[in-house]
This record gives structure tokens, sequence and C-alpha cells, in this order.
């Protein structure tokens, strides 16, 4: 088994590792049973958001008033100057430097470093809190100053509103959920819990979700702020 | 990175030690597995007085004052609903599954029991949730059990405002309990199987409700994001399904919504959904005629192959449910195809369960008549499922009573039958005591006659064009009278066929208690649930060790050894005493 799964590491016989693999006993992928669990509902969870999006995509083809354009709606006007998107622009800056620290995070649990582990957890956790928070700032502004509202737009589909509070709160909820986890996470790092029981592997399972809601975001911030 | 996963190291300590975390806060498995069967078969009992309601109403219309127009559609929606989502789906994959997926693989429970117990008490409210519409103001959704928008909800249809919020809400939750045990049956399956349980020795059993999970993993997203959508639509009053529509005389206040777009979201869900309850059913009924035959499954590699086939296939023909819908008939020659398709590795499934039983030494015993009634009864629906898969016949065909007999004959009727053939074979692992022989024949020959006499004739009705869904059929031109008394004589076999489940739940509670014992393996299986040291299984299943797998879970009649049956435990001898290719070489 062992041998099987060195094999298809080093990518020497790749076909015959993954036939072995796959059809050996006791397991099939060589990772503890979070890590695969933890795929498999990224697999599902990939599904509802590409429901999401597919949704969207399709009301947004069928709407009988005009769509909005989405750079003009999303511009700020920071020190004189009017920046369409930017404050998208920082937030998918922001999200995306989050996977990086996360990244940092699972190395620093491979190497059992307890402290930086939890202080890169840390950067992690602050950086989806100011996500969600700037994605408030971004909601309220659309509330209260563009008039948008799920049921209605006073500049076009009232399906610009609906899709966009449903996918990007929907997303929100998600980045809210991980900065939770994280924290459970990092609190388990923190204490020692890890070095006890031997689990670091804990930390690359919860950066598995992290990468996956920066990903999601990604087809996102594409899909409805780009098009 | 350090190896943890292997089912030797179970280091969940959950063993019980009070009567409520034994059986109410249980995280054993088999525990969960009979309140996730019992909870299903309690709230199918609603389901199928419903179906008696609707009967009696279209035999006597306009002789029973409490079965009005609006009741009659709410029937008809929680039969459809509570049967296919709340007892088909929860009664094979959280009933069956939770019992044998650890105990058939070698494993202790499930990788998560903790995920697994939680999974339970989510469907539990989800199904508390769905039955209080019944309570609510209005009274539960009369939408039919595809909750079509616009008319789901708006006013004229019956429950616009609390039934179909309330079933919209049982159905998230019931998603989010089938995802936490969905998760758990296949991380169990892939990665917590004893020594020598390789993919290919699995029971065929375990291959079907590994591939239904997954397809329940991947299609239930649909269903979560159309009933999201249509809950935004009916509290928040946002316009994703609804166009600009005139209702009552009022015009709403949506407007540019697509209400196709709610269609192909829940048929993407809802033709996986029919594998979802077809594939667990395909696999225990490979199961039940290869031990019953005292054969070996014929071609089961083939087996394996047909249950991914139809796995991956059924996700690319959701729109043969549409083909009326008005979508682009270039779509509809695309969905036929595939539809028919589909055929091709279910009529392998069929082949091979027929040439398992030519010349076995088939024992008629109650889980076997029920298994050879499926045959019968997945062959009928599956021939009218190919008529209805071409464009050209489901157009005249659609909406009539044709319908209606096909999928009651090839998703209520078969795998009710394979669920009764396979409680009937693991009640006494289940329990540890024999049911009542005659009373199981007297219910298996009731049910298959009298369902039969149910179903058979509404494909005659069909090709009359006596339309479904309606709540009277009075005098109508093309419809000749006698179809009256065919309606009738429904009737009068569905009310039976109801009544006769008596005898099975008396069957059932008796045996408990007075059934003979069933000693560890009274079938003579191969298995490994069979082989327990404790039957009913204790918690751990295993005792000190576990088992080691040697063969595949098919040694029947293996020329030259004793018995006609080897268990997958047994070590494979020089003389080769197995049929398994793997283990011969």
């Amino acid at each position: 088994m062992a041998h099987d799964i060195a094999v298809a590491a080093t990518g020497e016989n790749d076909h015959i590792g993954i036939v072995r693999d796959w059809s050996a006993d006791k397991q099939v992928f060589g990772v503890p049973w979070g890590k695969a669990m933890m795929w498999i509902f990224l697999l599902s969870d990939t599904f509802i958001f590409s429901c999401f999006l597919t949704a969207y995509m399709t009301v947004r083809m069928s709407a009988v008033e005009p769509w909005p354009n989405a750079s003009e709606v999303f511009a700020l006007t920071l020190f004189g100057h009017h920046l369409p998107l930017i404050l998208i622009a920082i937030m998918t800056f922001v999200l995306i430097t989050s996977s990086g620290t996360m990244a940092m995070a699972v190395n620093f649990a491979y190497r059992r470093d307890r402290r930086k582990t939890a202080l890169m957890l840390l950067f992690t956790i602050i950086l989806g809190a100011s996500f969600v928070g700037m994605q408030a700032f971004e909601w309220t502004k659309l509330i209260v100053d563009e008039g948008i509202r799920p049921w209605g737009n006073p500049l076009g589909a009232a399906q610009f509103g609906a899709t966009f509070f449903m996918i990007t709160g929907f997303h929100g909820l998600h980045v809210s959920a991980g900065v939770i986890y994280l924290a459970v996470v990092a609190r388990k790092v923190l204490r020692g819990d890890y070095d006890r029981n031997g689990r670091y592997h804990n930390v690359e399972i919860a950066g598995l979700y992290w990468h996956f809601v920066d990903l999601v975001w990604v087809f996102i911030f594409a899909f409805y702020y780009l098009w | 990175m350090e190896q943890v996963a292997i089912a030797d190291q179970h280091d969940e300590h959950h063993e019980p030690t009070s009567f409520i975390t034994r059986y109410i806060w249980s995280q054993d498995h088999k525990v969960i597995a009979v309140q996730y069967g019992l909870t299903a078969i309690a709230v199918g009992l609603i389901a199928l007085v419903l179906s008696g309601m609707m009967r009696l109403q279209l035999a006597y219309p306009e002789s029973f004052t409490f079965i009005n127009p609006i009741a009659y559609y709410q029937f008809v929606t929680m039969h459809g609903m509570i049967m296919v989502i709340y007892l088909l789906t929860a009664l094979l994959l959280g009933g069956f599954g939770n019992y044998l997926i650890p105990l058939m693989i070698g494993a202790r429970d499930m990788v998560f029991p903790y995920l697994n117990m939680l999974s339970y008490w989510f469907y539990l409210v989800s199904v508390l949730v769905l039955v209080s519409s019944f309570f609510a103001p209005g009274g539960p959704t009369g939408a039919g059990w595809t909750l079509y928008p616009p008319q789901a909800i708006l006013p004229g249809t019956a429950g616009f405002d609390w039934g179909i919020l309330l079933m919209l809400i049982s159905l998230a939750i019931f998603i989010v309990a089938f995802t936490m045990g969905g998760l758990n049956y296949v991380t169990t399956i892939l990665q917590a199987r004893t020594q020598g349980m390789t993919l290919m020795r699995m029971p065929l059993t375990v291959w079907g409700i590994f591939v239904a999970t997954i397809l329940g993993l991947l299609a239930f997203p649909a269903l979560f994001v159309s009933a999201l959508m249509m809950l935004l639509d009916h509290v928040v009053g946002t316009s994703f399904f609804m166009p600009a529509l005139l209702s009552q005389g009022q015009l709403t206040d949506h407007e540019g919504g697509s209400p196709i777009l709610f269609q192909h979201l829940f048929w993407f869900f809802g033709h996986p959904e029919v594998y979802i309850v077809a594939l667990p059913a395909f696999g225990i009924v490979s199961d039940l005629i290869s031990t019953h035959a005292r054969k070996n499954i014929f071609g089961y590699r083939m087996m394996v192959w047909a249950i991914l086939a139809i796995g991956v296939l059924s996700f690319i023909v959701w729109a043969h449910h549409m083909y009326v819908s008005g979508m682009h008939p270039w779509f509809g020659f695309f969905f036929a195809v595939t539809t028919l398709i589909i055929a091709v590795p279910t009529a392998i499934k069929v082949y091979n369960w027929v040439l398992t039983l030519w010349r076995g030494n088939i024992h008629l015993t109650v889980p076997m008549l029920f298994a050879i009634g499926f045959i019968f009864t997945f062959i009928n629906g599956g021939l009218t499922g190919l008529w209805l898969g071409n464009v050209v016949v489901d157009v005249p065909l659609s909406d009539t009573y044709f319908v209606v007999g096909h999928f009651h004959m090839v998703m209520g009727l078969s795998p009710v039958l394979v669920i009764f053939g396979a409680i009937y074979h693991w009640y006494p692992k289940i329990t540890g005591r024999m049911f009542n022989d005659t009373l199981g024949k007297l219910h298996f020959w009731l049910t298959f006659v009298g369902a039969y006499s149910i179903f058979l004739p509404m494909h005659y009705l069909g090709m009359l064009g006596i339309p479904r869904r309606y709540f009277a059929n009075l005098t109508t031109d093309f419809i000749p009278e006698s179809a009256q008394d065919m309606n009738i004589g429904i009737t009068a076999a569905a009310i039976f066929v109801g009544l006769v489940q008596i005898l099975f739940l008396i069957n059932m509670v008796w045996s408990l208690r007075h059934g003979k014992p069933a000693g560890g393996n009274p079938w003579g299986a191969t298995t490994l649930e069979w082989q327990t040291p404790q039957t009913p299984p204790a918690h751990g299943n295993w005792g000190p060790t576990l088992p080691v797998v040697h063969r595949w879970a098919y040694d029947y009649s293996v020329p030259g050894t004793a018995e006609d049956f080897t268990p997958q435990n047994v070590p494979v001898s020089p003389g080769h005493d197995t049929e398994d290719e793997e283990a011969r070489t």
C-alpha cells in the first residue's frame, strides 16, 4: 500500500499507480478520513455554486429590463478620482492574500510550528473578516445610496439586485463560516491540541475549505462584476 | 504524511453507557439506521393513507364532502413528495445505507459517527416541519410534487402561503441532513474498508448505495438552490422564477423571471433522484437474487460498470421530463437520445439478474419472491420508459394516466418491492429473530397481485387519454363510461393493498418477540454482515479483530466445496475453491 502510494507520488508508472490505489483494499486515497470527506463536500458545494451561477446567467438573459453596467454601479470616488470596481478589486486582493497566508499556515503546521501556524491563521482570519466587512459596506452602499433591493432596482432589471444579494450573500456566509472555522482551528493549534494528538492535518483540511471559498469568489467576480 | 485512516483505529470512543446514548442520541450506525427506517416508514404510512383518499375521490367523485379540489391537490402533492424523498431516499440510503455499509465492508462504524447522528436528527426535523404544514393556516401546499412556479406561490393554489414555505424549508433541512449522512457513506466506502476488501470485491448492495449517494451529493444542490430561490421569490419578493402575470385579476409585483429555469433546476435534481432510489434497489436485489438462487451473480464486473454508467448518464437526461414545457425542440432530440442510451446498461442489469436465476438453485423464500417480483415490475416500468423517452410518443401521453402508471411501476412499486425484500432478508440480522414465513408470503402475493391491479389498468386509461391530476373525470365526450368502472376497480385494489400492509406491520412486530431465533447466518450468505460474532451485531460490529476478506462476495455453490456457500472471510485454499478471479491469480 505505502509502496503504491510512493510510486504514484513520484509519477513513475502513473496509470498503474492510480489503478492500484483505486482498487486496493482498505482505502482509495492515502489521506486521513477528514480530508477525503472535505474534498467530497467541496465537490458537492461546487455544484451548489454552479447552480447559482448558471441560474444567474439564465435570469440575466431572460430579464426584460436592461442589465445595469456593473463597473458603473460598483464604482467609488476616492480622493477625487472616479474608480470603477475599485472596492471589488481590493476585496479580491484581500481574499487572495488570505489564501496565501492560509497556505503558509498549512506549511508551518506540517513543520509542527505551533506559534507561526497560529499567527498565520490569525492573519487569515483578519483578512477574511475584513473581506466580510467590506462586503457589508458594499451592500450598505448599494441599498442606501443606489436604492437597489432584491425585489427592485431603479437602474434596470430587478434580477440584478436579486442575484447579487443572493450569490454574494451565500458566498459571504461561506466566508463568515470559514472565519469561525479557522478561529476554532487556531484555538486548537494555540492550545497545543494537535501537538498532543498529532492531527496537524486538520489545519490543511480547513485550508482546503478556505481555498475553495476563494476560488468560488474568483468565479463570482468574473461572472458577475466583469461580465 | 502520516496514515491515520485505517478501519482499525477507531479513536472516536462512543461506546454507549446509558439507555439514552444507546437508543436515542446514538452514534452507532445500526441504531441510526433503525431510527431512519422507522421514521421513514411512519411518514410513508401517512403518504399511503393520502393515496387511498385520492383513489376514493377518483372512484366516487362528488361523494366525499371532505375531499374538495383543494384537499385533493394537497393529497397529491404530499403523497408524491413524501414517497420520493422522505420515504424512499431516506429508507434506502439513511436506513439500509447506514446499516449495511459498515457491516458489508468490514468497518466498525461510519467514519464520523457524530455527524451521522446529526444527519438523522436533521432528517427528523425536516419530517416534522413537513408534517406540520398539515396544521398550518391554509394547509400543506397543493402545487404538485414538482412545485412548479409560478402557480406554487400564487393565490389560487392551496397552501400558497404557509404550505409552500414549510415545504421548501423542510426540503432544505432534508438536504443538509442527507449531505451529512452522504459524506459519511462515501468516505466510509472509499477509506474504511477492511483488509482484503477491494472495490471489486464489494457486494453490489454497497456499489449501488455508493453511486447513489454520490448522485445525491451532486444532484441535491440543484434542489437546494431552486428551493432557496423560490423561498426568496415567495418571502422577499424577488423574481427569479416569476414573470409578469395577472393573478386573479391582479398584476403581480413580479417581472422578468423564468419559470422554465425552475424546471431545469428541479429536474437536474429530479432525474438523478430516480436513480438515487433505483441504484440501491438494483444493488440490493442483485444480492438477494444471488443469495437465494445459491449462485454467483452473473457478470459482476459488468454489473458494477452498469451502475456507474447509469449514474453518469442520469445527469444528462433531465429534460425528458420537460418535452411539453416549450423548450427548444433540438434539446428534445438530445435528451431523447441520452434517455434511450440509459436502456443499455439497465438492460445489462436485467439480463444478468435473469441469467443469475437461470439454472440456479432457486429458494422461493420471502425475500426471493420480492426480488423476482421486482424484476417483472422493473421490466414493465422500464419498457414504458422507452416509450415516454421518445418525444413524439411522450407528447400525446404526457399528463395522462399512462405516465402515472409508468412511474409508479418503475419508481414506486419496484423500489418498494426491493425494500420489502430487503427488510425480510436482513430482519434476522437486525433483530436476531426470523419473521413469520406464511405471513410474509401472503404479504408478497397480495401486495404483488394487488399492486398490478392498480397500475397496469392505469396504462390503459392513459391510452384512452384520461388526464392525470384531474380532481374528477365526470362526463367527458372522449372518455367511455367504462373508464369509470375501471377507476372503481383500481380504487378497490388500492385500498386492498393499503390494508394488506397491516400484515407486514403485524409480522414485524409479532416476530420481534415470538419469531424463531435466527442464528448468525440463516440464509447461508457469503457477505460479511452475516459473519459477525454476535447477532444482532454488537457495538463495534466485529469484536476484538476486524474480519479479513479473501474472496469476492459471490462464492455460492463453487464446485468442490462442502457447503453451497463460502463466506468472504474464509481463506482461499490451494485447490482454488473460489470463482473470484483476483483470489485465484
